[in-house]
């Protein structure tokens, strides 16, 4: 017993020692270590990311020279051109229906990946995964040389079926259908390799299970497969929204938002008015028109996601 | 011994053996014909420029049929390979992606390793916040970037515009974000009891880090590095805005703005400067592919 | 000395407590089982003498020290997890080697502890492999290895035995025991398998509900449960519990079961529960072991009754038989031989010299 007792005192003193120093000790050394480890990435994205984001908005309400301060000034200037509300337009037009088709082939083509063995599923995922590899300013100049209005190799093809060049660049419409059909070209692999991978984590027995009640192919998609990749399509939408509406290397390679800047995206001409035409506030001014419309679709998209977070 | 009770009412079907495979056969035909369908689309842009780069300039110009070589020529290749140029504008790609890869893994890293398993006040929000950031595109930010390095530029007399080494300070805001998430999601993976037996075996932060969690997620760390190097090669935009000279210029800047001459266009050069441009990537992703899958669908499934 | 002591531990969790207060004093070279069901605070407790979770309240003393807030790497401690948890990029012998190796232990007190650990587990032709081309027997070897080499003054094992299937249990347990045999080192060991327990413990602490119902060698919990819990959840099949109370006939203490059921206590027992009141609801508490057929002798404080048996488990060593008395299942073992079939009945004979007479409400053990 009386050994006991002397532990007891000796702890109690040890025990007070160590409570308060080790105690903070232990604490400080985690949390000092982990923000050390953060802090770069904290750096660098308040440093380049957020600072100018906010430096933006200041350069946007400042006049050409950037020596005055004109609040909306700008922005009433672009507002009454009919080339903003084109650029404006043109924007939303392309990145909507250039990711509409790049989510449908994605999902088809993973489909039909799906269906073969994953043996031979390796190969073919090599070759459609191409055009996203290569870098788009290259992969856009070989599309810009297929297109060209005197030596397009489709015309070429199109010639002996009896269709008439087709002005690929030159005219408006067709020019927008180029720069669309470039981006999916060069989108739709993304879709087509996340998809599959979502579709490869759908567990096969609810489809066993799908077919038993009764469904066909198109009722196993839409009951079965969609409501499992929810989640996925979401995120893979969102990340292609953004990142097409803000492409610029497309569009600039192939038109350099021409003709008659009828395929002008926000980057395009924000660099022409910006960098091109030196007038720094003003191609701020367009870029950050950009931000709501891609805030509004970043919150419409991921409320969808939480809200359906934890129904796999 | 019980008969099957027929009901002549009930609808009649043809009750076929093995159509179950034959539905499967035809399946499999239709997926095929689709994926060679796709992956001819595919491939068309890329195999063009293979065969335009073959050609003479002469051979162009006489617009004969564009899908075939009558005269293959390497010239194109030879020119390009020994122009002083274009050496200069692949090594300045080649400097700029290396460093960048360098600095993007050491900022990601530690910070992915941080935030997946240190947990501290705020690394749910920060977490998500570099998700966020990411939705931050490069067009909007340019302008004021380009302006903020003008103005250190003037400050400081170190000379920042057109210049490349500035494009490692930039680089990294495309790369780091979504390394640190791929990272992340790699080393979130790993069960927590391995960090505990490290824990009583003695290790600090730094060495679980080093000793145990780089060598077991690897494979998200070489995912990770591919992913930084083909974004920083392929850079565009940032470029355009933050090199003008000549001997400043990275490989897909170089090719449009040197070769790409007003109205005059050597085609056969610039495809096969844009197939040397695309060289690279397309390497590494023939002999990697599987880890750059892995790390794209990393992000997403993970997260 | 490596002696253990927890004092007045508790646990928070926000608002709940899953440990409240334990009180425990582990001797030195002593095999500690905690043991109980899942959620009862056995695995909590085990990580607070690790230092893997914070204590809330109380003193954790190892080996003298208080070691509350010392991380777990100075605490001089190993740790054997249900899954292993090996570094699946290192060999066995950089796996076991890890902590010393950390230590910078001279390269060949290493190499000697190592090829020493592995001889006593029998894992020396493994030296060289990775732990993905390991059997899961294997596999645990190699954490317990991992542990032996460090020396340490504390064994912890945290449910190593529940990833494996029930022939590899069986084998390891003997190992577990060898091993200590051999190294001697203090181990807190902990389960949710009161075999385990009981084969592998010096003491036996049983947890529910983040207290401690009993502590005591495995024959002590076996013959002498303090409390219903730990009545009912050692031994298998578990114990009969069922509602009866005492009552006076003809100058004797007699249990009465059902109105047509009643048994005079054993002389022994009448004593002990001489003052017990006879309005009190009480739990008989039997064994099944101690439900067997009625032979043709006797022994006094055996007492024989008819049963109609429901079900019947051959088990081929025994037949474990079910029955009902006034609504609960009761559970007997008999001989093979002895005629029980479903449906049938059956002259049982319980030995009352092995009965527990617990209280319905507060579940103590009279």
């Amino acid at each position: 017993m009386a050994d006991v007792a002397v532990q007891h005192t000796r702890v109690a003193g040890v025990r007070a020692q160590s409570k308060r120093s080790s105690l903070k000790h232990a604490l400080h050394r985690k949390s000092t270590t982990a923000f050390l480890m953060t802090l770069p990435l904290i750096l660098l994205i308040a440093i380049l990311v957020i600072y100018p984001a906010f430096y933006a908005l200041h350069l946007a309400t400042l006049n050409k020279a950037m020596t005055k301060f004109i609040g909306l000034g700008n922005f009433e200037f672009l507002f009454k051109r009919e080339t903003f509300w084109m650029v404006v337009k043109q924007s939303c037009i392309f990145a909507i229906t250039a990711v509409i088709f790049k989510a449908l082939i994605g999902f088809i083509v993973a489909h039909f990946a799906h269906n073969i063995p994953s043996k031979k599923q390796r190969k073919w995922r090599g070759m459609l995964l191409v055009p996203w590899v290569i870098p788009p300013a290259m992969s856009t100049l070989a599309w810009q040389w297929l297109l060209d209005p005197s030596y397009s190799a489709f015309n070429y093809t199109l010639s002996f079926f009896g269709i008439g060049p087709i002005p690929w660049l030159g005219d408006a419409i067709w020019a927008r259908f180029s720069i669309i059909l470039v981006n999916v070209w060069f989108g739709a692999p993304f879709f087509m390799i996340m998809y599959l991978a979502a579709l490869k984590s759908v567990p096969e027995q609810l489809y066993e299970a799908a077919a038993i009640d009764g469904a066909n192919w198109w009722q196993r998609i839409w009951y079965v497969t969609l409501p499992m990749m929810r989640n996925i399509i979401a995120i893979t939408t969102l990340f292609s929204l953004i990142v097409t509406f803000a492409n610029f290397d497309i569009t600039r390679i192939l038109t350099a938002g021409g003709p008659l800047d009828r395929t002008h995206v926000f980057a395009t001409w924000a660099f022409r008015l910006g960098i091109e035409g030196g007038d720094i506030p003003l191609g701020a001014s367009v870029s950050l028109f950009m931000a709501p419309i891609l805030a509004f679709a970043a919150i419409f998209i991921l409320r969808d996601i939480s809200k359906r977070g934890n129904e796999a | 011994m019980s008969t099957l009770a027929i009901d002549k009412a009930g609808p009649r079907r043809k009750i076929r053996y093995g159509s179950v495979s034959r539905d499967r056969i035809w399946a499999m035909r239709w997926s095929y014909f689709f994926l060679a369908l796709f992956a001819a689309f595919s491939l068309l842009p890329p195999i063009y420029m293979l065969i335009t780069s073959l050609k003479s300039s002469a051979e162009i110009s006489a617009a004969t049929n564009p899908w075939w070589v009558f005269h293959p020529t390497l010239s194109n290749y030879v020119e390009l390979l020994t122009s002083n140029q274009f050496q200069r504008f692949f090594w300045n790609s080649a400097v700029v992606s290396v460093f960048v890869v360098a600095i993007t893994m050491l900022i990601s890293v530690p910070a992915a390793f941080a935030l997946a398993r240190m947990k501290f006040w705020g690394s749910a929000t920060l977490a998500t916040g570099v998700f966020l950031t990411y939705l931050i595109p490069d067009s909007l930010l340019f302008i004021p970037l380009f302006k903020v390095f003008a103005l250190v530029g003037d400050w400081t007399g170190v000379q920042l515009i057109n210049r490349w080494y500035v494009l490692l300070f930039i680089y990294p805001t495309l790369t780091v974000p979504f390394c640190t998430w791929i990272m992340i999601g790699y080393f979130a993976s790993i069960p927590k009891e391995l960090d505990e037996a490290a824990l009583i075996d003695g290790a600090s932060w730094l060495q679980t880090l080093t000793r145990i969690f780089i060598p077991v997620a690897l494979p998200g760390l070489i995912a990770a590095t591919i992913f930084a190097f083909t974004v920083s090669w392929a850079q565009f935009l940032y470029p355009m805005v933050f090199t003008t000279s000549i001997d400043q210029l990275v490989l897909p800047v170089g090719i449009i703005t040197t070769l790409v001459k007003g109205d005059v266009f050597n085609w056969g050069q610039i495809m096969t400067g844009a197939l040397l441009g695309a060289a690279p990537p397309l390497l590494i992703y023939a002999f990697l592919m599987d880890y750059y899958i892995a790390g794209l669908t990393a992000g997403a499934t993970k997260g | 000395m490596a002696e253990v002591s927890l004092r007045k531990v508790v646990k928070r969790y926000d608002d709940v407590e899953a440990v409240r207060g334990i009180d425990l004093d582990i001797a030195d070279h002593e095999f500690v089982v905690l043991v109980g069901p899942s959620g009862c605070g056995k695995s909590t407790t085990l990580r607070m003498i690790a230092g893997l979770e914070d204590i809330s309240d109380g003193d954790i003393i190892i080996g003298g020290d208080v070691v509350n807030d010392v991380p777990p790497k100075d605490r001089d401690i190993a740790m054997v997890f249900q899954n292993y948890a090996l570094y699946p990029h290192m060999t066995v012998a950089e796996n076991m080697s890890f902590g010393l190796r950390l230590k910078r232990y001279p390269k060949a007190e290493i190499k000697s502890r190592v090829a020493e650990a592995a001889r006593m587990l029998d894992i020396t032709d493994l030296i060289d492999r990775k732990p993905k081309q390991l059997s899961g027997g294997q596999r645990q070897r190699v954490a317990m290895g991992r542990a032996i080499v460090r020396n340490p003054k504390v064994f912890l094992f945290d449910e190593p035995l529940s990833n494996l299937d029930a022939k590899l249990r069986v084998q390891m347990r003997i190992e577990i025991k060898k091993v200590h045999q051999k190294v001697r080192t203090t181990t807190v060991y902990v389960t949710h398998d009161q075999v385990e327990a009981m084969t592998l413990a010096d003491r036996v602490v049983v947890m529910n509900k983040g207290r401690i119902e009993q502590i005591g060698t495995p024959n002590e919990l076996y013959h002498k449960p303090a409390t219903r819990f730990v009545a009912g959840f050692i031994g298998s099949p578990a114990m009969n519990f069922i509602p009866c109370h005492l009552e006076e006939a003809a100058g004797k203490l007699n249990v009465r079961l059902t109105d047509r059921l009643a048994f005079p206590l054993p002389a022994a027992r009448v004593a002990r529960y001489q003052n017990v009141a006879r309005s009190e609801k009480l739990l008989l508490g039997i064994r099944p072991e101690h439900l067997t057929e009625a032979n043709s002798h006797l022994e006094p404080g055996v007492e024989p009754f008819d049963a109609l048996l429901d079900v019947t488990e051959p088990m081929g060593m025994e037949t474990l038989v079910y029955f009902t008395l006034e609504g609960t299942q009761v559970c007997g073992r008999v001989n093979p031989g002895a005629g029980a079939r479903d449906g049938s009945a059956l002259r049982l004979a319980v030995d009352l010299n092995n009965m527990h007479l617990l209280n319905e409400g507060t579940g103590v053990v009279l």
